[in-house]
């Protein structure tokens, strides 16, 4: 019958599936979860910061179902996130108990501690590495143990140290005003939507889970021509935070009763930002305020953006848009713009039917009216 | 599905979700702010209105989704799988079967009932963002029911235009109070919202807003005296398949001849006339 022509959806969704699925096994071979958390830490982090959910493994999965595509990966991490209860809340953690891997500050040159560069590819030349078409499994694991072997050689007791920050330093001068900790319960803003103006909670929520390339991207915007900010990095700091909760029984908010969860890697970044205060009598001096950043995962670039941003938020300086709220805050999110971006795809049928309407109306009246004055 | 609660939430997520919707339902038109949830489907296809269906959804509920006026569009199928998969409910096209409907951009041709509920999926919820962009400026103006700006908006068409251009989405005011974005459908399912029978609920997902038209609520498409708010013309239209006129069309070209023809843009209201037709060749088409 003629109807059948609008229909049919069902079936085709099924094949296009299908088609999904082969696209990701056609070569015969398969990622497996080990080797996409061995080799993958770069993706791995940006997933979990973007995904707003801390499990490698879980990123793991989504890494590969998404076959590497970092939006999807993501998408899939937070459908997931959004359906698991809270059933506990962390203490509070100071990033002085970091157990640091790489810590260095762009501000001074003698940190107290010393600047510790840990892996990064900051200092590599960019030349693809040919070798790694080759590189077997055995040789990889080969130079594991070597490397290792020096490292029990060599360690001091170092690797345990916990540093002091740079920033207390500066304190301690009076180039930047002391702080009191804000411990005032969190909001959380996949529990209670935006609201404007906003807490720098909510803000730094919405920073640390946004999208890499739309944080980064931003702030470049800022420190390139759209903002008035030039910041300076203070102290980047990459390494393990041990997190803890109270203890669940028997409601003891005592350190020592508190339980350990385990492990996060973190990024933390505190910029220093050079502004003109006007003191009495209309003096000036210039102080120091902070940016600060944080992410799940080793993504330092994203880190120092989100520093640069949640200082401009702070400012609210009206004359860019990198400054107002509601124009960073709302567009960052990787799974709201990717989703509304990709909703184009859908049929608008309807909708573009509807303005067809309006034009030809529009259209005929037109045609009606230099019919008339040609009369 | 064993990894996931019935009707894909934590009971917790339901209940908030409802707390705003009967929120919604006390203050027609009214935006209600929600923590909308990532879901399994795209932010933008429909997350709004998927958690308003999964939020309400009982054992016992009968669920239409439709798509653009299509039960079998790719995405009303999509949708009808998950709520199928995480709840067991049944799905049914017939929409005076369904007591739950769940619809992108179109209010079905059948005149919904008492105990029917209809959810909206809503990309824009906000009607006043054509002209003003920052949410906070929007909600103090709902606040003081300073709507020149849509007024305005309209007139600055006529004088561009000669008519009001809104296509889908002209903005209504809602029980005499808010000035309410319908969802995009077209100007030609405004009318039915007007005193509707069924409870109807908006859900935008990710601009995180629910709001309601309550039953027999009074619905009115902004307009002018001089210029009155019209639906789209479908003179002289009939559906080539089962021949209805005051229906709203989607408009085809034939692919050999390049002539236009139209027919009826709500897929299941057509079959159920066509089956009409086959069942009982006395019945008139035309009606």
């Amino acid at each position: 019958m003629a109807y059948v022509a609008v229909r049919g959806g069902t079936i085709a969704i099924e094949e296009s599936i299908k088609r999904l699925k082969f696209e990701r096994v056609k070569k015969g071979a398969i990622a497996t979860i080990p080797s996409i958390e061995g080799g993958m830490r770069g993706l791995i982090d940006q997933v979990m910061s973007e995904g707003s959910l801390y499990s490698e493994t879980l990123a793991a999965i989504a890494i590969k179902q998404a076959e590497g595509n970092p939006e999807e990966a993501v998408f899939l991490l937070r459908a997931y996130r959004s359906t698991l209860p809270r059933k506990h809340y962390s203490r509070t953690i100071q990033s002085e108990d970091m157990l640091i891997e790489r810590r260095i500050s762009a501000s001074f040159k003698n940190i107290p501690g010393g600047q510790v560069l840990g892996a990064t590819p900051d200092y590599t030349h960019r030349l693809l590495d040919f070798d790694l078409i080759q590189e077997t499994e055995e040789e990889a694991r080969q130079w594991l143990s070597d490397f290792q072997e020096i490292q029990e050689k060599e360690s001091d007791l170092r690797d345990l140290i916990q540093y002091p920050k740079v920033l207390d330093y500066l304190r301690k001068e009076g180039l930047i005003a002391d702080c009191d900790n804000q411990d005032q319960e969190p909001d959380d803003v996949t529990r209670k939507s935006l609201e404007f103006p906003t807490s720098r909670s909510q803000r730094l929520q919405v920073l640390t889970r946004g999208q890499t390339g739309a944080v980064t991207s931003l702030a470049y915007a800022v420190i390139r021509a759209y903002g008035s900010v030039h910041p300076t990095v203070g102290e980047l700091r990459v390494g393990e935070m041990p997190i803890y909760i109270d203890n669940p029984i028997n409601q003891k908010t005592e350190e020592d009763d508190a339980y350990y969860l385990g492990e996060m890697k973190l990024t933390e970044v505190e910029m220093l930002i050079p502004v003109t205060v006007e003191k009495e009598r209309g003096k000036k001096e210039i102080e120091f305020e902070i940016g600060y950043g944080i992410c799940f995962g080793q993504n330092e670039t994203k880190a120092i953006a989100m520093g640069i941003l949640d200082n401009c938020l702070e400012n609210k300086n009206p004359q860019y848009p990198t400054s107002d709220e509601e124009f960073v805050l709302f567009h960052i999110d990787s799974v709201e713009s990717s989703g509304f971006i990709s909703h184009l795809k859908m049929p608008h049928y309807v909708t573009f039917q509807s303005k067809l309407d309006s034009a030809r109306k529009t259209k005929r009246q037109e045609n009606a009216s230099q019919k008339e004055s040609n009369l | 599905m064993s990894a996931y609660n019935f009707a894909f939430f934590d009971e917790g997520s339901k209940r908030e979700i409802r707390r705003a919707t009967l929120k919604a339902i006390a203050i027609p038109g009214y935006q209600v702010p929600f923590a909308s949830r990532e879901m399994p489907i795209a932010r933008g296809w429909g997350t709004g209105g998927l958690q308003l269906t999964l939020s309400l959804v009982g054992k016992e509920d009968v669920l239409k989704v439709i798509d653009q006026g299509s039960d079998e569009s790719v995405n009303a199928v999509n949708i009808k799988k998950l709520v199928g998969k995480t709840t067991g409910i049944r799905a049914t096209e017939e929409t005076s079967e369904a007591t739950l409907i769940q619809s992108r951009h179109r209010i079905p041709e059948i005149p919904l009932s008492e105990g029917q509920i209809l959810v909206l999926q809503v990309p824009l919820p906000e009607p006043l963002r054509a002209y003003e962009s920052s949410e906070l400026v929007t909600k103090k103006l709902h606040g003081e029911r300073e709507y020149s700006g849509a007024w305005l908006m309209l007139f600055e068409q006529i004088m561009r235009y000669g008519n009001m251009s809104t296509g889908a989405d002209h903005p209504v005011l809602v029980h005499d109070r808010y000035v309410m974005a319908p969802s995009p459908i077209p100007r030609f399912d405004n009318p039915k919202m007007n005193r509707s029978e069924a409870l109807i609920l908006l859900g935008a997902g990710r601009e995180k807003k629910v709001y309601a038209v309550p039953p027999h609520t009074q619905v009115v498409s902004l307009a002018f005296d001089d210029y009155l708010f019209q639906t789209e013309s479908s003179a002289g239209n009939s559906c080539k398949l089962c021949g209805a006129t005051d229906v709203f069309m989607d408009e085809f070209v034939h692919e050999e001849t390049g002539e236009t023809y139209h027919q009826c843009n709500d897929t299941s209201y057509c079959l159920s006339r066509l089956n009409r037709k086959v069942l009982h060749q006395e019945v008139p088409l035309n009606g």
